[in-house]
C-alpha cells in the first residue's frame, strides 16, 4: 500500500481519467438494469406478484404466446385440483382488448378472467371487489389516467360495458398495458367476441385460457394426466407479449457493457504495467517478491475500481430516481444494482490482474543498463 | 555493523556466464574470479558489450551463471531459490542504478523508505539521517522530477545504503551527470564504502572518477584483468 497510493495521488490525472470511464460505467449499468426491472414489470408485473406457482395451458400450445393461444376446457380445473401436490387449481383467462371509457379515455387493458373469490386474484384496495358480472377491477396506475370508481369502460367493437367498482394496489401490467380483473362468465364472452344482447352459446362458458396452479407437483406428471402443458411463473413471463426479445436485447446489452469495461480497465492497467517497467524491474532488483508487487498492483487497482463504481452508482442511483418519476418504464431493484456493481469491481480486477501476472514476470536484468 | 561471518565480502570464483543458444552462444563472463573485501571500491571498466553488467547481475544475485560460485560472506548465491535470492538482495546487497533508477511517484525520503516496505528488514538507517549524510535532508520533500541529476544518483546511493548492505553494486553511476557532479557523486560512494565497510563493486566508463576507487579492474570480452594506465 505504501508505493500503491502514492502512485495513486502523484498520478492522479491519469487516474481520475481511468476513474471518471468507470464511473461513467457504473451509470449506464445502473440506468441498463433500471431499465430492465422497468421493463420486466411493464410485461409481467401482473403475473409476478400473483401467488401462483404454474400455469397449465393447452396441450403442445406455442409457448412464446400461450397467454393468446391458448384455449383450455374448464374442467381441466378439476382435473388439475385432483393432481398429487396441486394445493390449489383456478381457472384464468386472459384477453387483450381496446377500451374506451364513458368519458372519454381510452383504455388498453389485459382482461384476466377469474372467479372472484379464487386465491390468487388480489384484492382491490379503492373501492369493492369484483361481484358480478359486468363489473372490473382495474389496476392503481389506470386513476391516473383520469379513470375513477364508478367509470363504465365500453369495450371496442363488442361494446361491452364494464362498470368499475375498484383498484388494485400500484402497478398490474401484462404486455406493457394494464390489468382489469372480470369475473369468468364475462371474460368468457368478451373472449368469444359474444355482443350484449346475443345469444351465448353455452361451449363458451366451458373455455378458458389456462388453469393456474399453486403447489409442488409434479408438472410433467399432471400435464401427462390433464392432458395440458403447463410453465411455472418466471417460464410462462416468456409467453407474454415482447418479454423475451425485450429481455434479451437488454442482456446483451449489459453482457456487451461488462467485456468492455473489463476491457477499458484491463487495457488501462497494462499500459499503466508497460509504462513501469523500469521501475518495477528495479523494485524487483532491490528484493521485492512478486507476491509484493502483486499485491501493491492490485490494491491500487481496488482502491481505483471501488472508489468510481461508488461514485458512478451513486450518480445512477440519483438519475434513475428522476426517471422513476417519469413514463420511462423504470425500476430500482437494490440485487441486481449490488450484482452488477460487483461484477464491474470483480471484472476490472480480472482485468487488471492480467495486466499485473506480467508485473511479476518483469526481468529484474532491465534495471541494469537500461536507458531511461 | 561487524559481520560474523569467516569470509566477509563479496567473492566470485570461476565465474562462467553465457547467452543465447546453438551457434549464438556468446560468452559474457569468462572464468571470472574477484573477492572484493568491506570496505573497498572496486571499479571495473571496460568498452560496452565486454560483460561488465553481466558482472554486477551475476554478483546481485539477478542471474545465475552457468559456471563457478557467487558468495557474499557465508551465504552463496549460486543455487539458491528465486525467494531466497529475493531476501538475500533485500538484506545483503545494494543496487544504485544508472541515473538513480528513482520511483517517479516518491519523495526522497520515501524513496529511502521504500526498501524497507520490501519485506522485513533488520536494524535499517534511518532515513533522515542517511539523506543528511548524503548531503540531500534539504530536498526531502522532493519528487525525482525535482531533483537534478546528482541529487537524483545521491538520493539512489542513499536508498541502496538503507538496509546497511554488506555488497553494494553501482551501474555507470556518472552516465547522466557533468564532471563536477560526477567527481562528487564517486566521492560520496567511496566515502561510504569505507565508512559502513561495504564491498562496492562500481561499473564505469568514466576514468576521470578512478582516483576515487581503491583498485581498478579491466573487463574485455568476459575477462577480468589488471587494469593498465
Amino acid at each position: 500500500m505504501f508505493l500503491a497510493w502514492r502512485e495513486l495521488t502523484f498520478a492522479r490525472g491519469r487516474f481520475a481519467l481511468m476513474g471518471s470511464v468507470v464511473a461513467l460505467i457504473g451509470v449506464l449499468m445502473v440506468l441498463l438494469s433500471g431499465l430492465s426491472v422497468g421493463l420486466v414489470n411493464d410485461g409481467v408485473s401482473g403475473l409476478k406478484n400473483l401467488p401462483v406457482t404454474a400455469f397449465a395451458f393447452e396441450e403442445d400450445v406455442d409457448h412464446s404466446a400461450a397467454f393468446a393461444r391458448s384455449v383450455v376446457d374448464v374442467s381441466a380445473v378439476d382435473e388439475w385440483a385432483k393432481v398429487d401436490g396441486v394445493d390449489d387449481a383456478a381457472a384464468f383467462g386472459n384477453a387483450l382488448v381496446n377500451t374506451r371509457t364513458d368519458k372519454g379515455v381510452d383504455l388498453d387493458l389485459a382482461l384476466f378472467g377469474a372467479d372472484p373469490d379464487a386465491w390468487f386474484v388480489p384484492q382491490a384496495v379503492t373501492g369493492t371487489d369484483v361481484t358480478g358480472p359486468g363489473e372490473v377491477v382495474l389496476a392503481g396506475d389506470v386513476k391516473d389516467a383520469g379513470v375513477a370508481v364508478g367509470d363504465v369502460v365500453v369495450i371496442d367493437q363488442l361494446g361491452t360495458e364494464l362498470t368499475v367498482v375498484g383498484f388494485l394496489e400500484g402497478q398490474h401490467t401484462f404486455g406493457h398495458v394494464d390489468v382489469g380483473y372480470v369475473d369468468l362468465p364475462t371474460w368468457q364472452e368478451v373472449h368469444s367476441g359474444v355482443r350484449p344482447g346475443e345469444d351465448v352459446p353455452d361451449r363458451v362458458y366451458e373455455q378458458i385460457t389456462a388453469v393456474a396452479l399453486r403447489g409442488d407437483a409434479d408438472l410433467a406428471a399432471g400435464d401427462a394426466a390433464v392432458g395440458t402443458t403447463s410453465m411455472t411463473l418466471s417460464e410462462s413471463f416468456g409467453a407474454s407479449p415482447g418479454y423475451t426479445a425485450e429481455t434479451a436485447t437488454l442482456q446483451l446489452i449489459q453482457v456487451f457493457l461488462y467485456a468492455i469495461s473489463a476491457l477499458v480497465v484491463g487495457a488501462f492497467f497494462l499500459v499503466v504495467t508497460i509504462q513501469r517497467r523500469q521501475e518495477l524491474a528495479v523494485l524487483r532488483a532491490m528484493g521485492a517478491s512478486s507476491r509484493y508487487l502483486l499485491r501493491d498492483s492490485l490494491a491500487q487497482s481496488a482502491i481505483l475500481l471501488v472508489t468510481s463504481t461508488a461514485i458512478g452508482v451513486g450518480i445512477g442511483l440519483l438519475l434513475g430516481s428522476a426517471l422513476s418519476a417519469t413514463e420511462m418504464p423504470f425500476a430500482l431493484e437494490a440485487a441486481p444494482v449490488a450484482g452488477a456493481s460487483v461484477l464491474l469491481v470483480l471484472l476490472g480486477m480480472i482485468g487488471a490482474a492480467v495486466a499485473v501476472v506480467r508485473i511479476t514476470r518483469v526481468d529484474p536484468l532491465i534495471a541494469l543498463g537500461g536507458n531511461r | 555493523m561487524t559481520a560474523s561471518t569467516t569470509n566477509p565480502g563479496l567473492h566470485l570464483s570461476g565465474v562462467t556466464l553465457r547467452h543465447g543458444d546453438g551457434d549464438q552462444i556468446v560468452t559474457a563472463l569468462d572464468d571470472v574470479s574477484l573477492d572484493v573485501a568491506p570496505g573497498e571500491l572496486l571499479a571495473v571498466v571496460g568498452p560496452s558489450g565486454a560483460g561488465k553488467s553481466s558482472l554486477l547481475a551475476v554478483a546481485g544475485g539477478l542471474v545465475h551463471p552457468d559456471e563457478g560460485t557467487v558468495k557474499i560472506g557465508d551465504h552463496e548465491l549460486t543455487g539458491a531459490s528465486q525467494r531466497d535470492l529475493a531476501r538475500l538482495r533485500r538484506t545483503l546487497i545494494g543496487f544504485v542504478f544508472q541515473s538513480g533508477n528513482l520511483v517517479p511517484a516518491l519523495a526522497a525520503v520515501d524513496q529511502l523508505r521504500l526498501p524497507l516496505t520490501l519485506g522485513p528488514v533488520e536494524d535499517p538507517r534511518d532515513p533522515r539521517e542517511l539523506l543528511e549524510e548524503v548531503g540531500m535532508s534539504h530536498r526531502a520533500d522532493r519528487r525525482p522530477g525535482q531533483l537534478s541529476g546528482g541529487e537524483r544518483q545521491r538520493v539512489g546511493i542513499a536508498r541502496a545504503l538503507m538496509t546497511r548492505p554488506r555488497v553494494l553494486l553501482v551501474d555507470e553511476p556518472t552516465a547522466a551527470l557533468d564532471r563536477a557532479r560526477s567527481q562528487e557523486v564517486v566521492a560520496l560512494l567511496a566515502r561510504e564504502s569505507h565508512q559502513h565497510g561495504v564491498a562496492t563493486v562500481m561499473v564505469t566508463h568514466d576514468h576521470d572518477v578512478l582516483h576515487h576507487c581503491d583498485r581498478v579492474l579491466q573487463m574485455t570480452d568476459g575477462r577480468l584483468e589488471e587494469h593498465v594506465g
